[in-house]
């Protein structure tokens, strides 16, 4: 079958200057799949799971390329039919779970509304579904987080919550924005094995964005590395970790950390790799714009 | 290379030039206004009542902006009532601002039975209706120049305490305050030494505003004549004559709302302006 | 400054400069404070003890909550502990005042977190610098402030910039220079790579063993990434809880670890490896 997210040449600019962020992008996620987005602050992964959510900030606009989910261009779809299109196919797991979390109500409607106010489910079985979600993501007294509030739970707690809720409405496409970044190592085990348990039962189509080498490693089938904006190196995780290609990955692969190998890891990224895929990046621009 | 930082350079805010001019020629017209002003602002003419401004038919040239039901020259009165309002403006803001800070710092800084004193003070204080409490100050001091700045340095510390103790508090909180105590800085000096520069802003924006506050409660307590002496120029006086007879010569009232109106708002703005412009951290 | 060769290893043969013994370290829990009257004290640190040798570096490592910035924040006195004691170089300075520890104060530096909050925004990194050496009366502080940029390898142009002005891993370089500036012979990092991007984390790691090496530094290094305490650490201390579960050689806890607490945190680290075991 064909791929259930493709995204095609897709470019963004900041408003303000005019400066392309994203550049170029290209790929496509099959059901079932989950890639990986890897790169550093500033790389622009984070960029391209909002722009397939329709959620980019303000100050930057797409100006070419498209996204087509589920077979539909989200490019030349209206507005609402746009949010109604992803609001029933896909779901988001953000990266803070402090800030995700309405503090000023329970947990239940959080994650019952989208059932109910999008998808027209009634409140009895949106809360028998939440209930069973909860369950699934191995909460113990799931009825007694639901009355709670957000404070009143801890941050791995919190993820869960959030992950129940993104996966509640059967989502075919979710895109995890660093998921685990803000947990301590050993509850992120459990919620990356989580993530990674629930999007292989329900056959979920996954972008995976992070920074961490590691992480990638241990849920994603495919990864692109990213610098300024643009996919340096695509890969099977396989082939990936057997040897990069590209200078800039082998660079972020010697710098990861490796407590089994210490010396050969936390290698400083050298000053003329970064100038090198600096250059690329330029050139790609300069050719990008002869060509308009 | 692909990083923008330090390249974003922000547009010259135009509200800090547009005001800073307005001020700035209030404040000239205000220093030399004994030299710049056509008339004196207290000679009447009976004979010359109610002249129109300039561009109305049945003017006299002699006084542009027209004169008051007793034939004195608005143009002058507005001139030498920028004198009043930017003396009181200034030394109440500045006072202000020393006090309300100064508390605010200790309060946020020191916290403990400081914090406790000074913070239960500023809420009895907030509890006083500030109008009221401006006529009894004004009751018990006696009209006059002195009288009002005082009353506004009593009344609006708490604005400046209640902000900056916050502020201070934010602050103190912060890692290069106890990168400061690592070095065997001193107690008292990393108030005045690190965190007073980073409230700095705050207090600017505050005085600021403070100073258009000041102008106008000059100008509400002349309206109900407890500022100084009641023919003297201040704008709030005018604008109490002036509306007595808005039918008859609306430019009596007029002018100096306007005047006011843009004054006030310029403060703000140009406090605005100036932390956007000089805040090291903004730019 | 320094001669390096003579670093030693071996705590005895060196002597300790840093110890503490039975150190507790309670807060108030503002969350269950009565409406009159003062908070009840939650333990965060029970009855550590430790000692560092000279030019040693000791890792202390845990989870969120288990109290290990706390620690080390108790061993420069910037949180006053509840019981114990804690020595600098023979000294208790666990009650000393504030005018009695200044002199100390120079010799026990901190480097912190978040270098974006511990450089005062509004000042130049030159003043910033050079601020605590003009505190301590150093002389020649200008040729300072150089020296210590090169010694943490940054241009000595910097000193006229402002923090935010940095990248992340400039920042924390300043903050490293702004702490050597002082001479001192203890160090004290907390977390300082966990926000840093990999490809400075490595680089601010290297200036840093560097350094150490260099100026024959004793530093405690507080991370919650084993891989980085592996990276530089002599010595290492797990936390769990505010109590010490596993201490001993950097080697001898990552290749035997006896706690079980050590074993599963090991065990969560995501090795850039789809072949880990136990994933």
């Amino acid at each position: 079958m064909s791929a259930f997210l493709t995204v095609g040449n897709l470019s963004a600019v900041l408003r303000g200057n005019r400066q392309r962020v994203l550049r170029s992008v290209s790929f496509s996620i099959d059901t079932g799949e989950v890639l990986g987005l890897v790169g550093e602050s500033g790389a622009g992964k984070s960029m391209i799971g909002k722009a397939i959510l329709g959620i980019l900030p303000s100050a930057i606009e797409i100006i070419e390329g498209e996204i087509v989910l589920d077979g539909q261009d989200l490019q030349t779809m209206l507005p609402a039919d746009r949010r109604r299109l992803i609001g029933a196919t896909a779901a988001l797991i953000p990266q803070d779970p402090l800030t995700a979390l309405n503090p000023s109500r329970r947990i239940e409607p959080q994650i019952t509304n989208r059932l109910v106010d999008i998808l027209g489910w009634s409140k009895a079985d949106a809360r028998v579904r939440a209930l069973e979600l909860l369950n699934e993501v191995h909460i113990d007294n799931p009825e007694r987080v639901m009355a709670s509030y957000p404070h009143e739970l801890s941050g791995g707690m919190r993820q869960r919550v959030l992950i129940a809720s993104a996966f509640a409405a059967n989502p075919k496409l979710v895109v995890a924005d660093e998921p685990t970044t803000a947990l301590d190592v050993t509850v992120q085990k459990q919620i990356l094995r989580l993530i990674r348990d629930l999007q292989q039962r329900h056959a979920t189509a996954m972008v995976f964005v992070t920074h961490d080498l590691g992480v990638v490693s241990k849920v994603c089938q495919r990864l692109s590395v990213l610098y300024g904006g643009k996919f340096v190196e695509n890969a099977s995780v396989p082939d990936f970790f057997a040897g990069p290609t590209h200078a800039y990955s082998r660079a972020l692969l010697a710098a990861t950390p490796k407590y089994t190998d210490p010396d050969a890891s936390l290698v400083p990224v050298d000053e003329a790799v970064i100038e090198a895929v600096a250059a690329e990046v330029a050139a790609a621009d300069e050719e990008w714009r002869h060509a308009r | 290379m692909l990083d923008g930082r330090g390249t974003v350079r922000r547009p010259l805010g135009a509200r800090l030039w547009l005001s800073g001019c307005w001020l700035g020629i209030m404040a000239l017209l205000a220093l030399f206004a004994p030299l710049i002003s056509p008339h004196d602002p207290l000679a009447q003419d009976l004979f010359a009542g109610r002249l129109p401004p300039f561009w109305v038919r049945g003017s006299d040239p002699a006084f542009l902006l027209g004169t008051d039901s007793l034939g004195r020259d608005v143009l002058t009165r507005l001139i030498h009532g920028a004198r009043i309002a930017f003396a009181v403006a200034l030394i109440a803001g500045l006072a202000t601002a020393f006090v309300g800070s100064v508390l605010g710092l200790l309060a946020g800084y020191m916290r403990g039975w400081v914090d406790v004193l000074i913070s239960r003070l500023v809420e009895i204080w907030m509890a006083f209706p500030p109008v009221l409490f401006a006529i009894l100050l004004i009751a018990v001091l006696g009209t006059g120049l002195t009288s009002i700045i005082i009353a506004i340095v009593v009344i609006d510390w708490t604005r400046f305490c209640r902000v900056v103790r916050a502020e201070a508090m934010n602050q103190s909180a912060m890692d290069y305050v106890s990168s400061a105590i690592v070095a065997g800085r001193p107690r008292r000096d990393i108030l005045w030494r690190e965190i007073l520069p980073n409230v700095l802003p705050t207090i600017v924006v505050l005085l600021t505003l403070e100073m258009g506050i000041a102008v106008i409660v000059e100008a509400i307590l002349s309206f109900v004549n407890l500022s100084i002496s009641t023919d003297a120029p201040t704008w709030g006086g005018m604008i109490a004559e002036g509306r007595t007879s808005i039918h008859q010569a609306w430019w009596v009232l007029a002018f100096p709302l306007g005047v006011l109106f843009l004054t006030v708002l310029s403060f703000s703005q140009f406090g605005e302006g100036l932390k956007d412009r000089f805040d090291p951290v903004l730019r | 400054m320094h001669d390096s060769s003579g670093a030693p290893k071996n705590p005895a043969a060196a002597g300790v400069l840093v110890s503490a013994k039975a150190l507790d370290v309670a807060l108030p829990d503002m969350a269950a404070k009565p409406v009159f009257g003062r908070a009840p004290l939650i333990r965060i640190i029970n009855g550590i003890d430790l000692d560092i040798a000279r030019g040693s570096v000791l890792g202390i490592v845990g989870g969120s909550g288990s109290g290990k910035s706390t620690l080390g924040r108790a061993l420069l006195r910037l949180i006053e502990p509840a019981a114990g004691t804690i020595e600098f170089d023979g000294l208790d300075i666990t009650r000393l005042g504030e005018d009695a520890l200044r002199p100390v104060r120079r010799r026990m530096q901190m480097i912190f977190q978040d270098p974006m909050s511990s450089l005062n925004p509004r000042r130049r990194v030159g003043a910033i610098i050079a601020d605590p050496m003009q505190m301590h009366g150093f002389d020649r502080i200008d040729g300072r402030i150089d020296d210590a940029l090169d010694h943490v390898g940054l241009p000595r142009g910097f000193r006229s910039r402002y923090p935010h002005e940095l990248s992340g891993g400039q920042r924390q370089r300043v903050g490293i220079a702004r702490a050597i500036a002082l001479e001192p012979e203890f160090i004290l990092a907390d977390e300082i790579v966990s926000g840093l991007d990999v490809s400075s984390q490595a680089q601010v790691l290297n200036v840093l063993a560097g350094l150490v090496g260099e100026l024959g530094l004793t530093l405690a290094f507080i991370s919650h990434d084993l891989s980085v305490i592996r990276r530089i650490c002599d010595q290492v201390m797990v936390l769990q809880r505010g109590s010490i579960v596993e201490y001993g050689d950097v080697d001898r806890v990552f290749d035997a670890p006896q706690a079980a607490y050590t074993r599963e945190l090991l065990d969560a680290i995501p090795l850039p490896d789809p072949q880990q075991a136990n994933w």
